[in-house]
């Protein structure tokens, strides 16, 4: 008898190991590489930060989680409503490396995220101030199952706790149709536009211990073309 | 025996692929909504920052005690004229419901000032803010964007300094005390 039930908890066991390899590496899930703002003909923002906490102005978290507070003294999110919620202040910079701008990101983990679909989703909001240029607000959803797929899960099996390699993805998965963020401008030239913009993110470093180490995220921006009038002016 | 692994194993199949679908990953915390309807005027809210308690980050150069301790602001020349600030945001229970950044510049491209709220199981919203001040007392603003409960409503808001009135020992300075009314597009309504 005391077999049959060691047999049945070794079935059940097994079971749902073979669950949860079939969803890990489940062969529906794609991984969306090339951003969809690649192919467009108008003038890309390209706005870049440092992923790492370390390297934030401010990041913040309930302060339980796998990356530190920083500055260690910084407020953390700790009540019920704020305990799924990250928040970034970082120094954004253009593709030539110049400091540009201030961006704040707001991440909470997303009720949508799905396991069997491979969606591992985050809300996410940027309140962007780029100085004599103006202001922006990008709405995201980001998907981070490719993220932990090709980093944080191969990270967890090795034996030095740590993940290193060259990884490049976006993490922009919608709510444009096309797997875009959208974006609303607010002052200066970005005063009135609604367009779209992609993250994405570039890993060369991640530990257990500490999370992203090397590891850049960037912001494609696209504007939307000016209007240029046909019509001939008066002689 | 054999029999027994085989039924284990279709169990833990079932069992594994039913939870991964029925139970929910992220599940929000979430707090009643204290809405108050207006006539003509939408959905009236209002939320709060207690100050200090609720300041996560003042950013600004040439602070002389800054917030966090340990802050290290850009000294670039670029943000001289920039003000960025974090609260944590209140309901009128007083019971935290989301985190607020608030951008106050000016510049050659002229000033702003912005808010954008984040509620963690409701949505966000983007308010631009009218730079100059009402009455010496109150500061108006329209919702340009939003998310999930936010998105497709239109709508004011209005920031003002609240000081405290109860002179209690524990009591905040102050609040900063921000009243919102959205409405849904015509578009939302159909």
């Amino acid at each position: 008898m005391s077999k049959h039930i060691l047999a049945l908890v070794a079935g059940i066991v097994l079971g749902l190991l073979i669950v949860a390899f079939a969803v890990f590496y489940n062969p529906f899930v794609s991984e969306q590489t090339l951003s969809p703002l690649a192919v467009t003909d108008n003038e890309l923002v390209q706005l870049t930060y440092s992923v790492a906490a370390a390297d934030a102005i401010i990041y913040t978290n309930d302060g339980e989680s796998q990356v530190s507070p920083y500055p260690p003294k910084v407020e953390q999110l700790w009540e019920p409503t704020l305990r799924s919620t990250t928040a970034t202040v970082n120094v954004l910079e253009d593709s030539r490396g110049r400091t540009v701008g201030i961006g704040v990101k707001f991440a909470s983990k997303s009720e949508e995220t799905s396991i069997l679909d491979g969606k591992a989703l985050v809300d996410s909001v940027w309140h962007i101030y780029v100085p004599e240029r103006g202001s922006l607000f990008i709405q995201q959803q980001e998907n981070y199952w490719s993220y932990i797929h090709n980093i944080v899960f191969p990270a967890y099996r090795s034996s030095g706790d740590n993940w290193r390699g060259r990884w490049l993805g976006n993490i922009t998965a919608g709510p444009g149709p096309l797997g875009t963020g959208w974006v609303a401008g607010g002052s200066g030239e970005f005063e009135g536009i609604d367009t779209a913009a992609v993250e994405a993110l570039s890993a060369q470093a991640y530990t257990i211990e500490q999370g992203p180490v090397a590891m850049v995220g960037e912001l494609t921006i696209e504007l939307p073309p000016v209007a240029v009038s046909t019509t001939e002016q008066p002689q | 025996m054999l029999k027994s692994l085989i039924i284990g194993i279709f169990l833990g199949l079932v069992a594994g692929a039913t939870a991964i679908y029925f139970v929910p990953v992220v599940d929000q915390a979430r707090e009643r909504s204290i809405v108050e309807v207006t006539p003509n005027g939408g959905n009236k809210e209002v939320f709060h920052a207690n100050i200090p308690d609720d300041r996560i980050l003042i950013g600004a150069p040439d602070q002389a005690d800054p917030v966090p301790r340990g802050l290290e602001w850009p000294r670039d020349e670029l943000f001289a004229n920039a003000r960025t600030e974090l609260f944590k945001l209140r309901n009128t229970n007083d019971i935290v419901v989301g985190i607020a950044s608030r951008i106050a510049a000016s510049g050659s491209d002229g000033s702003l000032v912005e808010w954008v709220f984040h509620l963690p199981a409701r949505g966000s919203a983007y308010i631009l803010m009218r730079p100059e001040v009402e009455d010496q007392s109150f500061r108006d603003g329209e919702l340009r964007s939003g998310t999930r409960e936010f998105a497709d409503r239109v709508g004011v808001v209005s920031e003002r300094w609240v000081g405290d009135s109860t002179g209690a020992a524990d009591a905040p300075a102050g609040r900063i005390e921000l009243s919102t009314s959205f409405v849904a597009t015509p578009e939302d309504e159909s």
